[in-house]
């Protein structure tokens, strides 16, 4: 049996060799990264692109604000413009013309200047139809973008969009629309740099090489140096980014951590420095061992329930009512959702830059029993079953199983939880083939109109068949026009009330960012966007 | 032999054009496409990326110059991952995925056919007992489960090996081929025990220890050639699933390969990436059993005396 114990010996020694190897003595990616200004970055998904006017997540939204810079940026403390491209502009009186004034020292990666010319070349590639960009409707308040996105103008300059020299950019609006800054600081409307997009195909091609780490010419305060797919991406301070001697980290990596699981594996192991995410399941462990460590903030969305209101019995505003006024949201978020959340009653979440949504109605069970017996349901008698829709996912089962015996218990009325595939889902409710669908939004930009927008007839993210004219009127007419901003805020209010005294839809919780966040990396703050400016970020020895 | 391997590989070439058929049919049929996201589409923006990616096409001719493409060695362009090809995405993560695959693939065979062979020697004995147990245990046991608690013992209790990466840091790809392997050893074990105990009581190893021979000549010359048979002609098939089932392993530890594509593009209605993916991995397999079959047949006389005729 000589053979087998030289075997044993073979496979110790392999071991010991494997486990040597493995060694702990390697100093953490955290500590070096401290050391060499290297931020580690948990960035949830392998990004789809680096095309500024083709992708459209979360996770690129974080590597091309690194890359690229718009006209303005925003400060991560109070959400206000800054300067970006442009130093200065002016608004008319009538606020519709917008005059931007570029440095003279932003410049492309290459040291190319960054011109007027370039941002409205940039807008007209991201306008043009045949490039199929899902953002194109970011630039609809530009006077004729929306003529020129859906075809039926051919001409750009016909849109409101003129380089009137190498660094004056003049932008005239349809209506004053006061949040126009801020979209002039979405990724969408960053410039990419003509010459390198020319150089490798036709600007609206969406299979270019342009955006690839051999190619792509970028402005932003970050060049970017490595792209491994699926493993991570490295952008590198740039030293001609106008505003160099202002950014405190040398380089940033992003990596994508899409297991949240792994990526808390990650983060305990010191090998990154912040999490996309936190799973809901770790989050009383960190509260109660090391709060310090947890980031956790209001966000600029809402997790609701659609109500389809073309099919019967749902297209009784009472039934409707009655449905959203049994579910108890207080015991929902103390239960299933670890008191992280906050209870919603409106659509656009609470301090929307100063906004406050209506709120037009509470948790009543028993005016939701006296709603359903005027529908006709008394106690929820022939009340046809019904099932709720959600995309698989478990907290999104966990819920809809609680309102499922809300409603039960309440209303005395049957619904079954179902679950779809994401893509299944989506076609689902696409199609009105459901009763009542989950839903969550995330604004576009801090302002209620990213969310009330949805809500016009026939607006494309409705997907419940509310139609009113009047609050038609109020979003796509009377709001826009309103300079005043107390002014717009109540447009919005009437508008709000309309559509929770209709309620297509039934709103659950606002969400909240969570993170976990090492104690070394400093000015990325918690704000209602989750918005961060690399610029402001630093890293600190934790020693 | 030269016949057999000609006519197999015939073989395999309606096979691989049905999968390729049912796949690219399949795929259009499932609800939801490529470019439908929670935020609506504007009909205009559909009709650019249809056209862009040549869906405004009839079914019919999409397939014909899907598969005129294809046989100029072209799988298209990824519909989720704009100015990325196919082959590029495959060929990126295919090295890695090989490597993991030929990791655990060698771990299992190192493991399950010791544990097999020594508890054949002894059959209903504790020698037998506690490996086979821990061989069922190995098969029951999800990777899912066996990742995570590796990473928690050896990666943060112990903190000697990275939680995840590949190929970033020191020892990072012990754990996950493990974890991967763990399972194929198991299988492997009881192949090899089965295999073993079948060959042991046959004639001709009765001869050999007649004869005179040291045990361990007539175990590692004579029993093992033919007891571990069946394992080889499972090693084929076992590194085809490694390749396409390294997914969640890959998930756990963070590992850029090939696994993670094929399943994302499902999700992401990535027609040609799931096209890509599925025709190279049905390839493989049909490649990778052509081969374990010439070797079995190597090995066992009696097979290759066919061939041979």
């Amino acid at each position: 049996m000589m053979s087998h114990r030289f075997r044993i010996c073979g496979l110790l020694l392999l071991s010991f060799f494997l486990v040597a190897c493995g060694g702990g003595a390697d100093s953490s990616r955290v500590a070096t990264g401290n050391a060499e200004g290297v931020l580690h970055f948990g960035n949830g998904t392998e990004p789809q692109g680096l095309d500024p006017h083709i992708v459209t997540g979360v996770p690129e939204h974080h590597i091309i604000g690194a890359l690229f810079e718009g006209l303005v940026t925003k400060n991560p403390y109070t959400l206000e413009p800054e300067p970006g491209v442009a130093e200065s502009w002016d608004i008319s009186n009538d606020g519709k013309i917008y005059t931007f004034h570029l440095r003279e020292n932003a410049r492309w990666s290459n040291g190319d200047l960054v011109t007027a010319e370039d941002f409205r070349w940039s807008w007209e590639r991201a306008l043009t139809p045949e490039l199929g960009s899902l953002y194109n409707y970011m630039f609809f308040p530009i006077l004729n973008a929306e003529g020129f996105a859906i075809g039926e103008l051919d001409d750009f300059s016909d849109v409101g969009v003129k380089a009137l020299d190498e660094r004056t950019l003049e932008v005239t609006l349809r209506e004053p629309t006061p949040f126009i800054l801020q979209l002039f600081d979405h990724y969408s409307t960053y410039p990419v740099h003509p010459a390198t997009v020319l150089a490798f195909g036709a600007p609206t091609d969406r299979f270019s090489q342009w955006s690839r780490e051999d190619n792509i010419v970028t402005n932003g305060a970050f060049t970017l140096t490595e792209w491994q797919i699926n493993s991570h991406i490295r952008v590198e301070k740039s030293e001609y980014y106008w505003d160099a001697d202002e950014i405190k980290l040398n380089a940033i990596v992003f990596y994508p951590t899409e297991n949240i699981v792994t990526e808390e594996r990650m983060f305990r192991d010191e090998q990154i420095h912040f999490t996309n995410e936190v799973g809901l399941d770790k989050i009383p462990v960190y509260r109660a061992e090391q709060p310090e460590l947890l980031q956790i903030a209001p966000y600029l969305g809402t997790y609701y329930y659609l109500i389809n209101t073309n099919k019967e019995p749902f297209n009784d505003v009472r039934v409707r009512k009655a449905l959203s006024m049994a579910i108890d949201r207080d015991l929902l978020v103390e239960t299933i959702l670890e008191n992280l959340f906050l209870p919603s009653y409106a659509l656009v979440p609470p301090g929307t830059l100063g906004y406050e949504p209506p709120k037009t109605f509470g948790y009543d069970p028993e005016q939701a029993r006296q709603l359903l017996a005027e529908a006709g349901f008394p106690n929820g008698e022939n009340f046809p079953a019904f099932d709720i829709l959600y995309n698989t996912q478990e907290n999104h089962q966990k819920i809809a199983v609680a309102v499922q015996q809300m409603w039960s218990e309440t209303l005395g009325i049957s619904a079954a939880p179902m679950n779809q595939e994401w893509k299944v889902y989506l076609d689902s409710t696409d199609n009105f083939n459901y009763s009542i669908s989950r839903r969550g939004w995330i604004g576009d930009y801090v302002d209620p109109n990213t969310f009330l927008d949805m809500m016009i007839t026939d607006g494309g993210n409705n997907k419940t068949g509310f139609s009113d004219p009047r609050y038609d009127q109020l979003i796509l007419r009377e709001a826009p026009a309103m300079l005043d901003q107390d002014e717009r805020f109540k447009l919005y209010q009437e508008a709000e009330s309309i559509l929770m005294n209709a309620m297509p839809i039934i709103p659950i919780y606002t969400y909240q960012s969570k993170h976990l966040k090492h104690p070394s990396l400093k000015g990325l703050p918690a704000n209602i966007m989750d918005y961060y400016n690399w610029k402001y970020v630093s890293l600190e020895a934790s020693e | 032999m030269w016949r057999f391997i000609g006519l197999r590989s015939l073989q395999a070439i309606p096979v691989i054009l049905a999968v390729i058929t049912v796949t690219f049919f399949l795929v259009r049929a499932a609800p939801g496409g490529p470019f439908s996201s929670e935020k609506a589409v504007s009909p205009q923006v559909q009709a650019a990326l249809e056209a862009q990616y040549r869906l405004d096409q009839p079914p019919l001719q999409q397939y014909i110059s899907y598969l005129s493409d294809l046989v100029q060695g072209n799988m298209g362009p990824s519909f989720y991952y704009p100015g990325r090809s196919v082959d590029e995405l495959i060929f990126q993560g295919l090295p890695i995925t090989a490597e993991l695959g030929f990791y655990a693939l060698l771990i299992a065979v190192i493991i399950g056919s010791f544990a097999g062979v020594i508890a054949a020697l002894k059959p209903n004995t504790m020698q037998d007992y506690v490996p086979m147990s821990l061989a069922m245990v190995g098969i029951c046991m999800p990777s899912f489960l066996l990742g995570p608690s590796l990473v928690l013992v050896f990666g943060i209790l112990l903190d000697w090996l990275p939680v995840s990466g590949w190929g970033d840091s020191r020892g990072d790809k012990i754990l996950p081929s493990i974890t991967l392997g763990a399972m194929y050893a198991a299988y492997i074990a009881r192949l090899s025990r089965s295999g073993m105990l079948e060959v042991m009581s046959q004639d001709y190893l009765r001869t050999a220890r007649a004869k005179g021979l040291p045990e361990y000549v007539v175990i590692l010359k004579h029993a093992l050639r033919g007891g571990l048979l069946p394992v080889i002609s499972y090693l084929g098939p076992a590194f085809a699933a490694l390749l396409s089932g390294s997914f969640v392993v890959e998930t756990i530890f963070q590992i850029p390969g090939l696994g993670r594509f094929y399943v994302q593009a499902a999700f992401n209605r990535d027609y040609t990436m799931i096209l890509g993916t599925t025709v190279f991995l049905s390839t493989l397999i049909v490649v990778f059993n052509l081969l374990s079959d010439i070797a079995a047949a190597w090995l066992n006389p009696r097979l290759r005396y066919q061939f041979n005729k």
